[in-house]
């Protein structure tokens, strides 16, 4: 904390020195430690000097702009630090310039003593500023997630000792991957994850182990259902849970919650929605209060999941069924792609409870074929439904009037992360200049930023691209011809610009908005 | 917990009394172990910590299984003839989760994990198990040379994907038309029906069907009865009862057949799954209407072996085949123990087959061949003798000079010199003379 401390009356002894500060990119770290050093000499002799009386107004005007000013414009005090030095010196206190050239020295200094730090492994930096880390604003690397690390064998060693750790098997890769996508796993829904574990399974939740399974088999599809069906198991668990003694139910059920997730990521990565509600749970869990007793807490554990559920899903699928289908004018054609749970239900609301006239046009694509649930739920409704592939789409564009699409997460920087396909539609659609709508809920808001979908990605199996046409299959060989690899992808990313309106349960934003949102959040959260 | 075995051994084994009257079916040496060893070992392999065994008294006293596995013995007595429904409506008070049962004549190599996943997945009120098998065409010992008419067969329904079964019936229940109603069409309209399989005997059943056992005591027998009825019951819905009856007095009738219904025993279980698939998109079946699965609350899946071993042990034609799949099985399973045994005394190693089994404290003499046979524990057999395709159970003494082809001698018997036996069923304590001859004689009691 030494340095943050005002300079204590910095008079015009510390000009002179600042010169010198001003080459900081090229001063070698040995010069600037011994910078450092001799300011450190000086503060200490002009605050002797000066006294205390001149200390605490300067602690708080120097600290708060010094801080913003850090992450923001490192590479500016160098070449503006001339400036302030020269000229002026009026006679009492500190002026304006000075301020700022300490500042800009005391950030110089940090960004040395960082350097310093990292290159010599804390020996002269450590202990003169232990507790610099925890004040300055948070500008450490994000680790990569494991799953988009597959080709790297640390961290898939990482993987394994922790999987090992926690009793939960490893499911191996199967086949081989297409080059650009080797960082992705790649799991066939043959082998699934049971095989390598007892039957009567001990280790995870038989609930836990059944959803695992319907995961992996796709019975358990779409991102709602897959929370929905996550946060019912959990109560499950928390239900049957029962703290060991010595032990504090808020810390160990999440470490008995961790082997769960562990395996039901390993049956199938783990959805955006999922992640954030495990996320909530974790956070809800460990600020449970100590004085409550086992069964108190487990109960208000189930309500606040109860809680989580009807109104981040279930309400909020409501509010957006509400202003989405405002968006439906009388005689619309709307365009849908695959099955999305809240895109269907809107359009069913909006057929039963306003009177206006509209009509549907489904469209799919292989190999989930996933519009032909949509397009059984919309007709058994008494909706007018058309049928198309996707491949037919520039054809029945003209006649449409907006599209709207589902989600499956939105990212930090607008992008909507979907069902593969959908940025095609919304391209396309962009060109005919027809409206793209997206429904989703907040809930799946996400922090991560991607510009493209190949960064993170999940690969389904890919002998489902194999067709049986006539008792033959075409594709049926593809594992013995080395130079062919099937893709599947699942997921692929929508940039904002080609998304017009993002309704969700606050109302209807532009994609822009979607960091605002996700501030608000945090700030709600904390 | 979530499973518990269940390993029937009462049974009688009333196919083979040839080979039963002596020894019990559960402790019929097959590669010289006991017969109840195959699916206990299935069962540990496949990681279960406890078994319940419903057995006799008798046949537990004369057990001895080297197994890391807890077995719960359940004796039920000799003068009760109680089928196999009737064996878990006894022990139905430990019956705490979903079981397993299996039947003690199994002897299978199948993933387990298979049968039980359809069971996980598809939250199933029964999953069971079949093999493709081929119509048993072996001329068994101790018959006279007529091939045994085919056994009634079963026909099976399946669906398209091959993994929900439809329809079951044995051919003894049908009159001369194989009847399917329609609703089982207008749900599935592709099923594909074999005649060809092989029911392996093992089920892994929810806890509400037990309960639905206790209840409803006219059903004695898994096989025949209660599988078949919860087969048809997938497509009957609750309310059919009700409209099926005409009767005047069905007020008190439907009280009573009403609270047998199976429906009534399936618990609402806590809306564990019911909001999920309403926005899964994932359907069983495309076409029409209908949510998935029909929203049938009773569901019966199959998973059918194609490849690996499984048989059951029911029959004396059947027994001499497993004998011979068997040493293929234990040399898979690899078990610390030799095929022939370490304390066996040959003469002769190189006379002996491969797939030989040889049990402990055996003497065998010079020049003796063994070929593809089973010989128990503290056989003695002289010089000069030719064995192929047989097998031998403990104790049996078989003197200079003689052939054995393809036979059964059971316990104690003692051979002279010279015979010769061919396809022949030689019960135990039997004693044949000098240079006779046997060929395919039938049971010498």
């Amino acid at each position: 904390m030494a340095e943050r401390e005002a300079p204590g009356g910095a008079g015009p002894g510390a000009a002179p020195s600042v010169p010198v500060v001003v080459q900081g990119p090229e001063l070698s770290r040995e010069e600037k430690l011994q910078l450092r050093k001799e300011k450190k000499q000086q503060k200490k002799k002009k605050r002797n000097e000066k006294g205390t009386a001149a200390e605490p107004p300067e602690p708080g005007t120097a600290a708060d702009p010094a801080q913003p000013r850090v992450t923001p414009h490192p590479a500016s005090p160098p070449a503006s630090a001339n400036a302030p030095n020269d000229g002026e010196k009026p006679p009492g206190g500190k002026s304006k310039a000075e301020l700022r050239a300490e500042r800009r020295a005391k950030q110089e200094a940090e960004r040395a003593q960082k350097q310093a730090k990292k290159a010599e492994l804390g020996q002269g930096a450590a202990p003169a500023k232990p507790r610099l880390t925890p004040t300055e604003a948070p500008s450490v690397v994000k680790r990569l997630p494991e799953h988009v690390q597959v080709d790297d064998p640390a961290a898939q060693r990482k993987l394994a000792k922790k999987l090992e750790r926690q009793q939960v098997p490893l499911r191996q890769d199967y086949g081989t991957k297409v080059n650009l996508f080797s960082h992705l796993h790649q799991y066939s829904r043959k082998k699934p994850l049971t095989q390598q574990m007892s039957i009567p399974s001990t280790v995870i939740h038989p609930a836990v182990v059944r959803l695992g399974l319907q995961y992996s088999q796709g019975i358990i599809n779409g991102s709602n259902a897959r929370c929905i069906a996550l946060l019912e198991v959990f109560k499950q668990l928390i239900r049957d849970y029962s703290t060991p003694p010595n032990e504090e139910l808020s810390r160990d059920l999440v470490a008995k919650l961790k082997p769960h997730i562990s395996f039901l990521n390993q049956c199938r990565p783990l959805s955006v929605s999922m992640g954030n509600a495990i996320k909530f749970l974790k956070k809800e869990i460990s600020c449970l209060p100590d004085t409550l007793r086992e069964e108190e807490a487990k109960e208000k554990l189930q309500g606040t999941i109860d809680n989580y559920l009807r109104e981040k899903i279930v309400l909020a699928a409501e509010a957006i069924s509400k202003s989405a289908f405002e968006k439906i004018n009388d005689n619309d054609v709307i365009l849908v792609y695959g099955c999305s749970s809240l895109v269907n239900r809107t359009l069913c609301d909006a057929h039963t409870q306003t009177d206006r006239t509209f009509r549907v046009i489904v469209v799919d694509s292989r190999p989930r074929l996933e519009g032909r649930e949509t397009l059984r739920r919309l007709v058994r409704h008494g909706i007018h439904c058309t049928y198309v592939m996707i491949n037919a789409i520039s054809y029945v564009l003209p006649e449409v009037s907006k599209v709207l699409l589902g989600a499956h997460a939105l990212l930090a920087n607008g992008s909507v992360m979907s069902r593969v396909g959908t940025s095609q539609i919304a391209l396309v659609s962009k060109a005919y200049n027809v409206p793209v709508l997206v429904c989703c809920e907040t809930y799946k808001f996400c922090e991560r930023v991607q510009t493209d979908s190949f960064v993170s990605n999940e690969l389904d199996d890919p002998d489902d691209l194999i067709v049986q046409r006539k008792g033959q299959a075409q594709l049926g060989g593809w594992a013995e011809n080395k130079s062919l690899r099937l893709l599947n992808l699942v997921y692929d990313v929508t940039p904002p610009d080609l998304v017009d309106l993002v309704i969700t349960d606050l109302g209807m934003i532009p994609c822009t908005s979607v960091p605002v949102v996700l501030r608000v959040k945090n700030v709600d959260q904390q | 917990m979530e499973f518990q075995a269940v390993v029937m051994a009462a049974g009688g084994g009333s196919r083979m009394t040839d080979l039963t009257s002596s020894i019990p079916k559960p402790l019929l040496p097959v590669g010289n172990r006991p017969l109840l060893w195959y699916p206990l070992n299935l069962l540990e392999r496949a990681g279960f910590e406890e078994v319940i065994v419903i057995t006799r008294k008798e046949i537990q006293k004369m057990l001895s299984l080297d197994t890391k596995m807890k077995l719960d013995f359940v004796y039920i007595s000799d003068n009760v003839d109680m089928g196999t429904a009737d064996s878990l409506r006894h022990i139905h008070q430990k019956i705490k989760t979903d079981v397993l049962v299996l039947s003690c004549d199994l002897i299978t190599d199948v993933d387990l994990y298979k049968v039980v996943d359809l069971f996980r997945t598809h939250d199933a009120t029964l999953s069971m198990l079949m093999k493709k098998a081929p119509e048993p065409t072996e001329v068994a010992p101790g018959q006279k040379g007529k091939k045994k008419p085919v056994e009634q067969r079963d026909f099976i329904g399946v669906d398209d994907t091959g993994k929900r079964l439809l329809f079951m019936a044995n051919e003894a229940d049908l009159d001369e038309e194989l009847v399917i109603k329609r609703s089982i069409l207008q749900k599935h309209p592709r099923m594909h029906i074999r005649t060809g399989l092989m029911d392996a005997h093992l089920y892994c059943l929810k806890k509400y069907v037990v309960d639905f056992l206790v209840e409803n005591r006219t059903i004695t027998s898994l096989r025949s009865e209660l599988i078949p009825h919860l087969v048809r019951k997938q497509f009957s819905s609750p309310t059919s009862l009700q409209q099926g009856l005409d009767n005047k007095e069905e007020g008190r009738k439907k009280k009573e057949q009403a609270s047998l219904d199976i429906y009534s025993f399936i618990k609402e279980d806590n809306s564990l799954l019911k909001p999920a698939p309403d926005n899964s998109c994932w359907n069983d079946h495309r076409g029409d209407m209908n949510e998935t699965l029909h929203e049938g609350k009773v569901r019966c899946y199959v998973h059918i072996m194609k490849e690996g071993l499984c048989c059951r042990v029911n029959t004396l034609a059947l027994y001499i085949e497993a004998n011979r799949q068997v040493p293929k099985l234990l040399l898979n399973l690899g078990l610390e123990e030799p095929l022939v045994h370490g304390t066996a005394q040959i003469t002769d190693r190189g006379m002996v087959g491969s797939d030989s089994i040889i049990g402990s404290s055996t003497q065998i003499g010079e020049k003796t061949s063994i070929k593809h046979s089973i010989i128990g524990s503290a056989c003695t057999i002289k010089d000069k003798v030719k064995i192929t395709n047989c097998i031998i159970m403990n104790s049996v003494t078989i003197e200079e000079g003689c052939c054995l082809q393809g036979s059964v001698i059971c316990n104690n018997a003692v051979i002279e010199k010279g015979a010769d036996i061919k396809d022949c069923l030689i019960g135990s304590d039997q004693r044949l003379e000098t240079k006779e001859q046997f060929l395919i004689k039938p049971l010498l009691e």
